[in-house]
């Protein structure tokens, strides 16, 4: 008589397996909705890279991809309010000094404004107003860089702002 | 179209009307009888100041004609740097801030344009509800009770941007003129406590007044609550009490828990028990849901939805009301019969937008069908093709009017909105009645109180507006206006044009630079004498290739502003005009809110208008023909809009 033992054991496993599959699946399961959602957005590259980089994207939802976004958003704006202020520290050109004190008003309302009403409005399920709280962060950005005459030294800030808010948008817009 | 008859040809134009004139007679009867003499005396003094400047203006500014002088007419044409051709907006379908993404082209080499205070101070309006400061966007509970119109809104007590939503309150004896009242609805119950969200308002025929309204609770699930008020007695209704069985509606196990918003008013079936609807969604596919009551505290979910239509998103703010096709009257939401059509009206959460149909109601089988499948809810005709979202309506059972109200949201930066301290606006209420002529439309019109706001008129009629030209009208400082203009082209030019098969798409035809046979022609606001800014509300009129012609009602922010963090879109539609029919325009100018209405409200849209210099004594009113072949003849009455001191300080009820 061949020994079932391990035939029934082995089966015995397989059940136990497939009964607790959910569990056995490891967690990065969720890098397949990060890659759908990234798609329709219009940086498919900075999207990856900024949710991939935030450990709160491997179970989260698209409303919780939007929320880590706005977070970026927020942590943006004030690295690049608290730049702003170092520099209107210095000796400025006149219409420099200008722009850039328009530039601390635009960032201030990104995180006054926009950042608010964005979390808000994902977190209580009125997507729309957290989509327009995002292109208006674009919005914010790239009207501080258009104000300076000269050579910006935000460049790279406001780029970035945009992208990421665009992304943001985009990701909500999916919501809606 | 009509050919007028320029009987004044040869006669030297007088443009402004004069003390004593065969037009005064036209004057609208007005109870308020000591403003008639007033208006007559402005305009002739306005005469004579510009016969005194205007020899010295021409010199300065050759290329832009003044009506004011008893001249002969002397048409420039426009020198070309003055109508450059704007890049083409964004697509339809894109939300409206995000098109600012793209605009560098209006900035000029780097310039900055910092929003001053006096600039941000020019943008509240005078005859416009708004509260003294911070956010508001949905109307909500619109009813007229005991003499007074109530209005509530969403309102954020604590900014300039949507967030911590509680409902405002405000009382009015004509809709125009306002007292803000304390807060009717805060967010104390863990059943609103993320949101006291939109609702309407139902009037039974005791008299009693249900509120039903969306709560985002503290679990961030999306339910409906009752709220009636505390005194009956109370004309102002100022306090509420919610039931404290609340919620009395949970969404439904096969809707999302944040899909399930904004209870309509309700109307009486004919079993006598009263019927609602309620916006939501099914994967991509717009529904209403319907329920049934008969006490507001425990309610029925009817099978099916009244209606869906794929592709078009969340449906907000459902409203269902019925319209007489014989009477220009408004009907009770509960009124049925052999002449009534129903209307279906959904605010789209996809692109923000407020679409109507209208159709037939079939009570037994709970299904709204609309006349025209190809127009139907969500796809076809909207209420106005501008900024108006969230819209509303009410029975006013005083005057036997359907009264529309809207919110109007702003299109400037978030900067700009906390630096000025409010954000948002309400439209001037508006009447809906069936248009009798097309039998497709609804014809909406500011309600008649705001002609109360008229002061002194200036009249204009039948001036000739060459090919490429643009015309001042010197009525003085243009911020506050209520305007009614009428326009023909002169036949002959019409027979002349050949056919074409060009289709005319307001927000992609690049607006009033771009030049075509018979359009556009209309008239610019808010702009400066020099032109640097300007927002033409226009027709463009295209002859199709059967020769009939086709028209489309634009409004062009595109060259409104110096400023490059605004809207600059260009909104507008098609509008029927029907045979025999003038092109007709109505104009509402309050700072920053342009409402314009073609052909007596079958095409209404509204614009927010934010310029730097074309602002207090700066802002300007203009004739323009921009058509390459048509000469136009414009007459036009103009008034001075009287301010309805919403926000001043003596007119507030503290708690």
């Amino acid at each position: 008589m061949t020994n079932f033992k391990p035939l029934a054991l082995t089966i015995i496993f397989c059940f136990f397996v497939s009964s607790h599959c959910t569990i056995i699946i490891p967690k990065n399961n969720n890098g397949n909705l990060i890659q759908q959602t990234c798609k329709q957005t219009p940086n498919y590259a900075i999207c990856i890279q900024y949710l991939k980089s935030d450990p709160r994207s491997s179970d989260a939802d698209i409303t919780g991809l939007a929320l880590i976004m706005v977070d970026i958003i927020k942590s943006k704006a004030n690295t690049t309010l608290n730049k702003i202020n170092q520099l209107i520290k210095k000796k400025q050109e006149p219409s420099q000094k200008e722009a850039l004190n328009s530039c601390a008003g635009r960032y201030k309302a990104i995180l006054v404004a926009d950042v608010p009403k964005s979390v808000a409005a994902l977190k209580q399920g009125d997507p729309k107003f957290a989509e327009d709280g995002s292109n208006d962060a674009a919005v914010e950005a790239t009207t501080c860089e258009n104000g300076f005459k000269g050579k910006s030294p935000l460049s790279n800030e406001n780029i970035a702002m945009h992208d990421v808010a665009a992304i943001t948008a985009a990701i909500v817009k999916q919501l809606l | 179209m009509d050919r007028t008859n320029n009987s004044n040809h040869d006669v030297p134009f007088s443009y402004v009307s004069l003390p004593i004139g065969p037009h005064e007679d036209e004057a609208p009867v007005e109870s308020r009888g000591k403003w008639k003499a007033r208006p007559v005396v402005f305009c002739g003094l306005l005469v004579l100041v510009s016969l005194v400047a205007f020899n010295g203006y021409k010199g300065s500014n050759g290329n832009i004609t003044t009506l004011t002088s008893n001249e002969d007419l002397k048409q420039k044409t426009i020198p070309s740097h003055k109508w450059k051709p704007v890049s083409r907006g964004v697509s339809a379908g894109v939300s409206e801030k995000s098109n600012r993404l793209f605009t560098k082209s209006n900035n000029i080499g780097g310039m900055l344009f910092p929003w001053n205070n006096t600039m941000l101070a020019w943008q509240r309006t005078a005859f416009h509800f708004q509260p003294e400061e911070n956010w508001m966007n949905d109307p909500n509970g619109p009813l007229y009770y005991k003499g007074w119109y109530h209005f509530f809104y969403q309102y954020n007590p604590n900014g300039a941007f949507w967030g911590d939503i509680v409902w405002g309150h405000a009382v009015s004896r004509d809709l125009i003129h306002w007292i803000h009242l304390p807060l009717a609805m805060v967010a104390d119950e863990w059943y609103d406590q993320n949101g006291v969200w939109t609702g309407s308002a139902t009037i039974l025929p005791n008299g009693d007044i249900i509120m039903l309204y969306t709560g985002a609770t503290d679990a961030l699930v999306q339910v409906q609550n009752l709220a009636y008020p505390a005194d009956l007695s109370d004309p102002l209704l100022i306090d509420w009490i919610k039931y404290p069985k609340n919620p009395v509606l949970v969404p439904p196990p096969e809707i999302e828990v944040y899909d399930f918003r904004d209870p309509t008013t309700a109307w009486l079936t004919s079993q006598g028990k009263w019927r609602i609807s309620i916006g939501s969604k099914m994967n991509k596919t717009g529904i209403a849901l319907v329920y049934d009551t008969k006490d507001f505290k425990t309610f029925e979910r009817i099978e099916g939805i009244l209606h869906a239509v794929p592709k078009t998103g969340m449906w907000e703010c459902v409203d269902f009301f019925p319209v007489s096709t014989k009477l220009d009257i408004g009907l009770d939401t509960s009124a049925r019969g052999d002449d009534v059509k129903y209307v279906m009206k959904v605010s789209l959460d996809d692109d923000r937008h407020d679409y109507y149909a209208l159709g037939t109601y079939d009570e037994n089988g709970v299904d709204f069908v609309p006349d025209d499948t190809n127009k139907d809810v969500g796809t076809g005709l909207r209420y106005d093709y501008g900024v108006f979202y969230a819209s509303k309506t009410f029975y006013d059972q005083s005057k036997e009017r359907r009264v529309l109200w809207s919110w109007i949201g702003e299109s400037d930066s978030e900067d700009a909105d906390v630096a000025k301290g409010w954000a948002s606006l309400m439209g001037i209420p508006r009447t809906i009645v069936f248009d009798k002529k097309t039998g497709s439309n609804l014809l909406q019109w500011p309600v008649e109180e705001v002609e109360r706001l008229r002061m002194k008129r200036c009249k204009f009629h039948n001036e000739k507006v060459m090919p490429g030209s643009v015309v001042l009208l010197n009525i003085g400082s243009a911020s506050q206006l209520d305007i009614e203009a009428e326009f023909n082209i002169d036949k002959k030019d019409i027979e002349k044009i050949k056919q074409t098969n060009e289709e005319y798409n307001c927000e992609t035809s690049g607006g009033a630079a771009n030049r075509g046979a018979l359009g556009p022609f209309g008239l610019l606001v808010l702009a400066d004498e020099g032109l640097s800014e300007y927002t033409p509300i226009y027709f463009y009129v295209v002859k199709g290739s059967n020769g009939n012609l086709k028209t489309s009602f634009c409004s062009d922010q595109s060259r409104s502003s110096l400023a490059t963090d605004v809207d600059k879109s260009i909104f507008g539609s098609t509008v029927p005009v029907l045979e025999g029919e003038k092109l007709s325009l109505r104009i509402l100018v309050d700072h920053s809110i342009v409402e314009s209405f073609a052909q007596g409200g079958r095409t209404c849209v509204t614009s927010r208008v934010y310029p730097t210099t074309a602002i207090y004594e700066n802002a300007q009113l203009f004739l323009f023909n921009n058509a390459t072949e048509a000469t136009v003849t414009a007459s036009l009455n103009v008034w001075h809009m009287n301010s309805a001191f919403i926000n001043d300080k003596q007119v507030k009820l503290k708690s």
